[in-house]
């Protein structure tokens, strides 16, 4: 879409209006800097995802919109997570992290920051191995997303 | 090198250039710059309201009855929240308008200002787009664009937020003759495959109907769709919108469809086998339940600029993205190169079996009652203006009424909020109306509820010499509100009635018109003829209607097409 002010608003406003989900939402401009591209995860039905596609497309400064969930493709989310590192823990976070492939990030003598990249499926599952009381904080970044190989996105 | 102007002088420039001829506004702070440049030149004509509602509907009338964009000019903060009613009215109708609006100046934007709103904010779910002009050097070129969204693909009203600094800072004036957006691209023609499928489905229907809306009125596709129903003999209903798109007094019209539309319009809707919608969108107030509409087997042809009206309520089996005038125009080409002849032989059953709907007389109403009927004001109406008046309405059961029985003939006559139905529309677009058509003869169907809402435009009315007849039926109620409250909440009448009227006879003498209360039957066509001699005067008619009267046929929320509500 353009990267002007008031687009991303625009987006927003028309999920609440007409009662459709926002799982993410992530955005940010493109090397053609007067545009920005954004990746928004909704669920729905296949007619809601339709009337979706649709209403979005009429905003007047959406360039062009693909749902990528009907090709192959790729989704990244990056999230940054607290925990509390002491004594034993701080063997056994960090021996997780290396296995979802996360770097520490942030270390205190009572905390690690873990940085982690993946499907927003992966950083569930990060979460759901750690013992609950011990994440302190996480922030997350939505997904975002490309088609593979030769599907290309271009204006 | 030409000489640099103003924002204010551009603004105006801008509306020159764009062939407007006609604003409706009101001055305030945040546009004391524009009404200045307003005050210099005499091309771009100024009408002042008294209240910015009234000024939207005005364009809104003025756009709806001339196809031109309707442009309304309001300050910053409560000018821009009066003018929301409006906006919205003509986003839910699809209207071509541009609405100029003054903000407060861009260093004091976000501190609470006097008389700041977030204009953009506020608007932006009931605009088709909108902008903030923070930059001289953008301005011209923010204009241009307005007006080419507002007019061109589905059409719709469009903002632009001039802060009171950019009025005032100067720049060179340069007029692009045309934009180009690469995120803007409104089709027009129609898929030529999906139009021969189309063609293909329509000659094989026995029991077609078709389906007119809007879109037809929009895109000034009337004489397109009376030619191809009438090339086909197939039976054509009208939306509310799309009054006037077909002839509503030719034997193949069934009159108006949906929750107030006629017997033979609804039960040929539900029965038929090939459904041709054009330029209508299937809303809640047409089809009721869609489930009970899909309890019956028909294939659907949809014709409509806007892909996300397709397929939204109801699935379609042949949809075509493009301009109702370009694909009727196609179709009819196509026809008449077309080997095969419609179903003679089925489509004579078919017409068979819709007189006899027909002869259930669905609007029938009680002629002789000794106290007047509201049907029979407007079918008085209709007579002595010979069905050649612009009529506008408010909202309620006169506007059902003035849908039923004034028979539009013509595109553009009949201009009313279909949308968002709101109350107070009438009047303001009337004079939008009278404005764009000095010489035609324009009437406003209302209510005594209605009227209430906008009265103060009487005095506009009186300023610019308008010369209005205003029809209100006044039954003392807001009577489709009581309608519902004794079909649906058991008589109970919560606050439907309406108390402490005024005089209205008087009150139109107070504002230097004429008025004239009408309480018996034989009256009525007396007091409508006296009333249209008077050209050059404004007549407020106060008409005193059964209070019981309710609006026939009806379909029930929740419920289907063939169930309605009969008289």
């Amino acid at each position: 879409m353009e990267n002007e002010a008031g687009a991303l608003s625009r987006v927003a406003g028309l999920f609440s209006a007409r009662g459709y989900n926002i799982e993410s939402l992530s955005v940010a401009p493109t090397e053609d800097p007067t545009l920005s591209r954004m990746t928004l995860v909704t669920v729905g039905s296949d007619e809601v995802v339709e009337q979706v596609t649709k209403q979005l497309n009429k905003l007047i400064e959406v360039v062009k919109i693909i749902d990528l969930s009907d090709g192959n493709h790729i989704e990244r989310e990056l999230m940054l997570v607290k925990m509390r590192a002491v004594g034993a823990e701080r063997e056994e976070i960090k021996r997780l992290a290396e296995i979802f492939r996360g770097s520490i990030i942030d270390v205190t003598d009572k905390s690690y920051t873990i940085e982690l990249t993946g499907t927003s499926e992966k950083l569930d599952a990060f979460l759901e191995a750690t013992e609950s009381n011990a994440v302190l904080e996480t922030v997350r970044t939505g997904a975002s997303g490309i088609g593979r190989g030769e599907w290309i996105l271009k204006v | 090198m030409s000489a640099e102007l103003t924002g204010a002088e551009i603004t105006i420039r801008c509306l020159q250039e764009e062939g407007v001829n006609c604003i409706f506004g009101y001055p305030g702070g945040a546009v004391l710059f524009i009404y200045d440049e307003l005050f210099k030149q005499d091309k771009v004509r100024h009408i002042l309201v008294r209240h910015e509602q009234a000024a939207v509907h005005a364009a809104d009338g003025y756009a709806r009855s001339s196809n031109k964009v309707g442009v309304a000019l309001v300050t910053s903060g409560p000018g821009v929240t009066n003018a929301v009613t409006g906006i919205a009215t003509a986003y839910m109708d699809s209207i071509p308008m541009v609405v100029i609006s003054g903000q407060v100046p861009t260093n004091a934007i976000g501190l609470d200002a006097f008389q700041e709103v977030d204009t953009v904010g506020i608007t932006r779910p009931c605009v088709k787009h909108n902008f903030l002009v923070k930059d001289i050097t953008e301005l011209a070129h923010t204009i241009k664009k307005a007006f080419y969204i507002a007019s061109t693909g589905r059409p719709g009203p469009v903002l632009v937020d001039i802060p009171k600094d950019v009025s005032q800072q100067k720049t060179k004036f340069v007029y692009p003759d045309k934009v180009t957006m690469r995120s803007y691209n409104p089709v027009t023609k129609g898929h030529a495959k999906q139009i021969k499928k189309a063609l293909e489905l329509i000659l094989s229907a026995k029991r077609p109907v078709v389906y007119a809306g809007g879109g037809v009125i929009l895109s000034d596709a009337a004489p397109q769709l009376t030619e191809l129903v009438q090339t086909l003999n197939f039976p054509c209903t009208n939306t509310l919108m799309g009054l006037g798109g077909y002839p509503s007094t030719d034997k193949q019209s069934l009159g108006m469809l949906g929750m107030h539309g006629t017997y033979e319009a609804n039960m040929a809707m539900q029965y038929c086998d090939v459904l041709i919608a054009v330029g209508a969108r299937f809303d809640d107030r047409v089809i009721g339940n869609p489930k009970h509409f899909f309890n019956e087997n028909r294939k659907i042809i949809h014709i409509d600029i806007d892909p996300s009206s397709i397929s939204k309520r109801v699935r379609v089996d042949i949809p075509i993205v493009g301009d109702v005038l370009d694909v009727l125009k196609e179709l009819i080409k196509l026809l008449k190169t077309e080997k095969d002849k419609p179903d003679h032989v089925a489509l004579k059953e078919w017409w068979k079996q819709i007189d006899l709907w027909r002869e259930r007389d669905c609007l029938k109403f009680d002629r002789k009652s000794k106290i007047i009927k509201p049907q029979m004001v407007i079918e008085k109406l209709f007579e002595i203006t010979k069905g050649d008046a612009f009529i506008t309405s408010d909202v309620g059961q006169h506007q059902m009424w003035a849908a039923q029985f004034y028979k539009f003939d013509r595109p553009r006559r009949w201009i009313n909020s279909g949308g968002l139905g709101t109350m107070g529309f009438g009047m303001p677009a009337a004079m939008g109306v009278q404005l764009a058509n000095p010489n035609g003869k324009v009437a406003c169907i209302t209510g005594e509820a209605s009227i209430q809402m906008c009265i103060q435009e009487l005095s506009t009315c009186k300023q610019y010499k308008l010369p209005l007849k205003i029809i209100n039926l006044n039954n003392r109620y807001m009577g489709m509100v009581r309608q519902w409250q004794e079909f649906f909440h058991g008589n109970r009448y919560a606050e439907s009635y309406m108390n402490a009227l005024p005089d209205f006879v008087k009150l139109a003498e107070s504002y230097g018109h004429i008025g004239i209360k009408i309480e018996k039957p034989e009256d009525v066509g007396d007091a409508l003829k006296e009333a249209f001699k008077l050209k050059d005067q404004l007549v407020f008619m106060d008409f005193i209607t059964d209070q019981s009267e309710n609006v026939f046929p009806m379909v029930p929320g929740g419920k289907g097409l063939s169930e309605m509500i009969l008289v």
